[in-house]
């Protein structure tokens, strides 16, 4: 508790007014932590402003989203038309409309970018694994919004997919079909669905994600912003405290930042107003026409965001579960006679391959390909932990890494189209081989990310002033 | 910013009567939130409305030909009623071996009524009467009832659906061919002629 301090006597009306403002609530405290005397690296490139980006947009959404829920009606036999009557008749409903929708892409670039430069520097190492888990949690919470709040124009992509991402629930063993029939609250997507995605995304996600946001920016502030060299900048300070190697936020980054916001807020218009559909990844055209039940589009896919994800769920078939198992086989005896376990570790292992073996031949391909759609984004949790190597940054890491991030990447983007396109032998080949890339990449990373030759890492940032 | 700590208070005594209580009170505090759940989930299930939907549908199929399908909503689902020509019959059997379930032998008692559990899948072999949501994640597949090649279909496909969504593929009776996302059959609806020219789905008793 601070103690209450008189304002000086030569004070101006508004030193007076903040000395007020200051005994009773933390404002100039707040505003010296986390803005004037929050010290982040001087190094900071061009990938540092996606968190402030992501903000950004979290703020268009709401602000969006808000004036939307003032003429959008959540009823089965009305949505539909209340969101063609928002996009006619209410004046400026189109460009808010648009402005909510390109938001959500908007969102995912911005997040995935966000979250590579994580990959690329280390960002989530230690100390900064809560950084990190929080992040995941919002990158979960932004899932569930854009999944909930497709459904809400009520069109045939909306119903269809969440017909499809419902019924996945539906193919855990036991619990299953019951779980689903609570998510739908009938027993096929209907009015109940549509008036309860409306509760969740409108009110119950948003609320967590703030909270989630705040954590995520409180853990960040107070272990302090990695960088591009994924050097501890704290580790060296002058007599004040103050790292050597940090500015202050305000007013450097928030520059910077405006900066990337204009960048941004030009390309978010472009797209705003000569392709708000983004060309039908955006907005997909058959979800211009009203919902019908009794009629899936000859060609459904998700939103471009969730494509990889999908991709992998449809790669999961009967051949891929037996690849699985000997994947996991192989595994088990390399464990076995090649990790350093002891007799007891040994046999544990091996029961426990036998007990996964088993358990993947034993329940449909259609819940391992949930498995393996949620073990995706589950995996990402885990990665402050998979991550080995001796440098966070890959500015210092051996060289081939960067080709291996490559590899990763691509597959990624690969997964991402063959998702948007209809299924097929081949791409159903290469999204296994995807499939396998993704988790692989993850999976074998405490192996190879110790593996190869790493450069030594400077004391101080690397920076050239301009 | 470091902050000053005071000193536990360790010369206190532990008084284990009230940490009893404070535990005692806790866990009925538990059980109090737990209670206070109940009504929260279970007004996610289905409304006694929903519940009291889905009565049996009639469907007149006196102008259904050989090769049509006719779609009817059956507890907001759809159900398909097709007749099958000769030659899409006959095709039936030969495509055994390529069939994740040819006999209709899994969960029968969910997906096959004992009068559909044959080659046909139906009471009389040329109708079919079928749920028309593919059994993976419950897309309505689309028909490809012409044979041969085309895009997403194998070479020699013999005619029946594709499921748009993960790429199922149904044979002219609704069974699943192997090696697909969809684990089972599509699923009969209970249904029964009320004459030649009219079925009534979702209702198999004699009248």
């Amino acid at each position: 508790m601070a103690e209450y301090h008189e304002a000086a006597a030569d004070a101006t009306a508004s030193q007076k007014l903040l000395n007020w403002v200051d005994n009773r609530f933390p404002l100039t405290k707040l505003y010296n932590e986390h803005m004037a005397e929050y010290y982040a690296p001087k190094n900071f490139n061009f990938w540092y402003v996606f968190g402030s980006l992501a903000m950004l947009v979290l703020v268009i959404q709401i602000v969006t989203g808000i004036f939307l829920v003032m003429h959008y009606k959540p009823d089965a036999s009305q949505a539909f038309a209340s969101v063609e009557y928002i996009m006619r008749d209410v004046p400026g409903g189109w460009i808010i409309r648009y402005m909510h929708s390109t938001g959500a892409s908007a969102f995912f670039i911005v997040v995935y970018l966000h979250m590579f430069r994580g990959l690329l520097y280390g960002s989530y190492r230690k100390p900064r694994e809560l950084v990190w888990l929080f992040g995941c949690g919002i990158f979960l919470c932004l899932m569930a919004e854009a999944f909930m709040g497709y459904l809400l124009p009520w069109g045939q992509m909306s119903y269809w997919g969440a017909q499809v991402i419902v019924n996945l629930f539906a193919a855990v063993p036991f619990i299953g079909p019951d779980l689903a029939l609570l998510i739908r609250g009938d027993y096929v997507v209907g009015d109940a669905t549509l008036n309860r995605f409306f509760s969740f995304h409108v009110i119950a996600v948003p609320l967590v994600l703030l909270g989630l946001v705040a954590a995520h920016i409180i853990a960040l502030h107070e272990v302090g912003s990695n960088n591009p060299d994924g050097v501890e900048i704290k580790a060296k300070k002058d007599a004040k405290g103050v790292p050597l190697d940090g500015i202050p936020f305000h007013p450097y980054y928030t520059v910077h930042d405006i900066f990337a916001v204009s960048v941004f807020l030009l390309l978010f218009s472009a797209v705003l107003f000569f392709a708000p559909e983004g060309g039908g990844y955006f907005l997909e055209y058959n979800n211009f026409i009203e919902a019908n039940p009794l009629k899936t589009p000859l060609h459904i896919a998700p939103v471009w965001y969730f494509t990889p994800y999908y991709s992998m769920l449809r790669a999961t078939t009967d051949v891929m579960v037996n690849i699985l198992a000997g994947i996991v086989a192989v595994a088990a005896v390399l464990g076995i006679v090649r990790g350093g376990f002891g007799a007891m570790g040994k046999l544990a292992l091996a029961i426990i391959a036998l007990v996964a073996v088993f358990l993947l031949k034993t329940f449909d391909a259609k819940f391992w390909g949930v498995v393996v759609m949620g073990g995706a984004v589950v995996i990402l949790f885990f990665l402050p932990w998979l991550d080995r190597s001796l440098a966070k940054s890959i500015r210092y890491r051996p060289g081939w890494h960067k080709y291996l991030y490559g590899v990763f990447v691509f597959f990624f983007l690969v997964l991402g189209y063959l998702g948007s396109q209809p299924p097929s032998a081949t791409g159903n080949i290469v999204s296994q081989l995807g499939t396998l890339v993704y988790f692989g990449f993850f999976l074998l990373m405490p192996w190879w990310s110790r593996m190869g030759t790493f450069k030594p890492v400077p004391d101080r940032v690397i920076f050239a002033a301009h | 910013m470091t902050q000053q700590r005071s000193e536990p208070p360790s010369e206190q005594k532990i008084d284990s009567g009230k940490r009893t209580w404070l535990i005692a009170s806790s866990c009925a505090g538990v059980v109090g939130v737990g209670a206070v759940a109940v009504p929260f989930v279970a007004s996610f299930q289905p409304s006694e409305r929903a519940r009291a939907a889905g009565a049996p549908v009639e469907v007149d199929i006196s102008t259904l030909k050989p090769g049509e399908k006719m779609t009817v909503e059956w507890r907001g689902k759809p159900v398909w009623v097709i007749r099958r020509t000769p030659e899409q019959l006959a095709e039936l059997t030969k495509v055994d071996n390529e069939l994740a379930d040819p006999k209709s032998q899994r969960k029968p008692d969910e997906l096959t009524p004992e009068y559909a559990r044959n080659e046909y899948r139906s009471r009389k072999p040329e109708l079919l009467v079928v749920v028309g949501i593919c059994t993976h994640l419950g897309c309505s597949p689309s028909d490809k009832f012409v044979p041969g090649p085309q895009p997403s279909l194998p070479n020699d496909w013999p005619g029946g659906f594709l499921c748009p969504c993960h790429g199922s593929t149904f044979d002219m009776a609704g069974r699943v061919f192997k090696d697909k996302p969809a684990p089972d059959n599509l699923e009969v609806p209970p249904y029964m002629y009320l004459s030649d020219s009219r079925l009534i789905i979702g209702e198999d008793k004699k009248a």
